[in-house]
């Protein structure tokens, strides 16, 4: 590519690779910490709703390169001395849990109160009502938002810079660091995260749209 | 006699395929009110729509205030300086108390001072009998009240003509008299005015003529007798299904 | 090392970290302001521009919403010098929190546009106002309400997202956290104190931005109801 060597495109490509890894472990950790969290968000005790804002406010309200240095020598601190991946993948597992755990929260209060009740005269158990009733369209809803969200989490995934983790980003600062063609490379890794983002903020849109009209066609 | 103030000659108008208006003749003379009565689909709303541009006509010629609206180059703010609109839905605006949604156009087209569109604001409020409700906001109104705001604020304009659409239909039965009120004292001070209505009761009370439209024609006009002496068959139902 | 937690640095460095949350208050302010301005012009721009130009503005929002915002900074810090134009590290810090910011905000203020009611806008051009007093008296002071809560949050994300810019040595808290821990092997105390200094100026931001939207909304004020 331009004024790069095989090789340097090459190792621009394999930072790529990383940051897709890094995203999809982020999000499958997200999701699994997110989804109890985004209960807890709706959960009949007010205690619980509670303590789970409270912990996810402490989340939201720090900065992920912070996150990430915190896991990292956190553990550093308790005698483990992870790999970067780790605590990359650690810290974005709590600020994608924080995340989603929001925009899930969402997504079932949009299910209408009616479907609630309507549960509730089938003598369902509330966890059947979760998962029978509420779930399925809440997943439906949700799907839009969360791959818009996926589409941050592969962005914020250029944070792990600090850690020195081997994602585009850093991979991009090493080419560059040997290369000198600031202008080129930071062009082409700025390009392939376009690539990974875009159509998926697409899609989130377009699922959006087909999703508001077969709702309004309901109505 | 005066040149009339709105005149319709032979106006078509079209959306897409679906000929809405089929040659529509009428005059309103300075100070009359005229009543446009008809099913709904029958065009009235159209009709009254091109009076102040809101729908561009086909053909024919529609002439307002001295300006030809089917002439390529009317200045349109120009024109709806003269031309009051009260919609249905009142189309308020919320974000604005009560005085200056009255306020916002004499300040900003008519490039009154503050002063003098406050001044102005009290007066056309106090025509509608909502002189305490200035610092209100839209939201903490009735319907009725809203209603008469958004009169007030197209007289805060001093229209020389005022179209009012269907102004009551909105509103619960209770709060219909109020605002039916404040258009009567405005045809007593011998405002212009042309009304769509489903109150036939109301036309026949303060009309000076009566159009009756039917499928985007002029079916039937004459003054305030028309509805008791109907000559079409389609004027009698009308008037019968209102019974 | 497995060890103790030791916050004895703090007596010597406090200054330093007083610094940090100047700069960063200094950097999100500035980045906040312009961001802001030309976020709305984003937005009208794809509501009311000319195809043409309704399209540039799409562009731009796609490119900068699909990158993440530490390459728009390299890209501007390093790229753009390399090709003669160079820029104070806080020039390139706040220019690219700028142009990202804009684009979330130019996409909010825009749903915020596109919920006007249609009879708002027939009813102002029907009292003779020209398209641009309408938009900037009824449909822009609306949508930005109707929107404000997603903005505040937009601009808490902002304010967090300055900590990555000690990369192209831009002076900010994260920066000189890192600077502290370079010296004192205190990394996981300082970060610790530094996190909870941001959960604070979110805190503070938040608490900030709310009290202007009761200043500006004196409708909200009064009412304390959602447009
Ligand atoms: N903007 C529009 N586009 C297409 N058709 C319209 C539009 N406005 C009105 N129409 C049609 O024109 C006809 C007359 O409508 P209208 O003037 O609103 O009647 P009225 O006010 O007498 O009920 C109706 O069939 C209506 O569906
Ligand atoms: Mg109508």
């Amino acid at each position: 590519m331009l004024n790069l060597t095989t090789q340097q495109s090459l190792f621009i490509l394999q930072g790529a690779g990383w940051t897709i890894l890094l995203s999809l472990i982020g999000f499958v950790g997200g999701s699994l910490l997110g989804l109890p969290l985004a209960l807890g968000l709706t959960a009949k005790s007010m205690a619980t709703r509670l303590a789970t804002g409270f912990g996810i406010n402490v989340v939201q309200g720090i900065p992920l390169p912070i996150l990430m240095f915190a896991v990292y020598f956190g553990a550093g601190l308790a005698g483990f001395d992870p790999p970067t991946l780790a605590a990359a993948a650690l810290a974005m597992t709590a600020y994608s849990a924080a995340f989603l755990a929001e925009i899930w929260k969402g997504c079932i209060r949009a299910v209408p109160r009616l479907q609630w009740e309507a549960a509730d005269c089938l003598a369902l158990t509330s966890l059947d009502t979760l998962r029978l009733v509420i779930l399925p369209q809440a997943v439906r809803i949700a799907t839009p938002p969360t791959i818009g969200f996926f589409v941050q989490i592969v962005k914020n995934t250029s944070y792990a810079v600090v850690l020195a983790f081997m994602e585009l980003t850093y991979s991009a600062r090493i080419v560059n660091n040997n290369s000198n063609e600031p202008f080129v490379v930071f062009t082409i890794a700025g390009a392939l995260y376009f690539l990974i983002c875009f159509p998926l903020s697409k899609l989130s849109r377009r699922l959006e749209r087909s999703f508001g009209k077969t709702r309004e066609a309901a109505k | 006699m005066t040149d009339p103030i709105v005149k319709f000659e032979d106006v078509h108008k079209r959306f897409g395929t679906l000929e809405v208006l089929k040659g529509i003749s009428l005059s309103v003379e300075e100070g009359k009110v005229v009543a446009l009565l008809g099913r709904s689909g029958s065009g009235k709303s159209t009709a009254l729509r091109c009076v102040n541009g809101l729908e561009k006509i086909a053909s024919g010629s529609l002439t307002v205030c001295g300006r030809e609206l089917g002439k390529m180059n009317v200045d349109l703010r120009r024109l709806r300086q003269d031309v009051g609109i009260v919609f249905q839905s009142y189309n308020l605006f919320p974000h604005l108390t009560v005085a200056q949604n009255v306020m916002l156009a004499p300040i900003r087209v008519r490039k009154l001072s503050k002063s003098d569109a406050g001044k102005l604001a009290e007066h056309v409020l106090d025509r509608v009998g909502l002189s305490d409700k200035l610092s209100c906001y839209p939201e903490q109104l009735s319907g009725g009240q809203q209603q008469r705001v958004a009169i007030a604020r197209s007289l805060a304009m001093q229209p020389r003509v005022l179209l009012l659409d269907e102004v009551t239909s909105a509103l619960d039965p209770e709060l219909t008299g109020e605002v039916l009120r404040v258009i009567e004292s405005l045809a007593r001070e011998r405002m212009t005015m042309i009304l769509v209505t489903h109150e036939m009761g109301f036309a026949r009370k303060v009309a000076d003529q009566i159009v009756f439209m039917h499928q985007g024609r002029v079916w039937e006009t004459g003054d305030r007798s028309l509805l008791a002496n109907p000559q079409t068959q389609e004027l009698t139902q009308f008037v019968e299904s209102d019974l | 090392m497995a060890g103790e937690l030791d916050f004895g640095f703090l007596s010597d460095y406090w200054p330093a970290i007083a610094w940090g949350v100047v700069w960063t208050f200094v950097m999100t302010v500035a980045s906040l302001i312009p961001g802001a301005a030309f976020g709305v012009l984003c937005a009208l721009a794809r509501v009311y521009g000319s195809p043409t130009i309704a399209r540039i503005a799409a562009v731009y929002v796609e490119v900068i919403r699909n990158t993440p915002s530490l390459i728009q900074a390299f890209w501007l810090f390093f790229g753009l010098a390399s090709l003669g134009l160079r820029l104070s590290p806080f020039m390139a810090a706040v220019l690219a929190l700028s142009i990202n910011f804009a684009a979330y905000v130019g996409e909010i203020i825009r749903a915020g546009l596109e919920a006007t009611p249609h009879g708002e806008i027939e009813a102002a051009d029907c009292l003779g106002l020209s398209p641009l007093q309408r938009i900037t008296a009824i449909e822009l002071p609306q949508a930005i309400e109707r929107v404000f809560p997603a903005l505040v949050g937009q601009s808490i994300l902002m304010m967090l997202s300055t900590s990555i810019m000690y990369q192209i040595s831009a002076e900010e808290l994260t920066g000189v956290a890192w600077y502290i821990q370079s010296f004192t092997f205190r990394s996981f105390e300082i970060y610790m104190i530094v996190a909870a200094l941001y959960i604070g100026m979110t805190g503070l931001m938040r608490a900030a931005l709310s009290s202007v939207g009761l200043l500006v909304f004196t409708r909200y004020r009064r009412l304390r109801t959602p447009l």
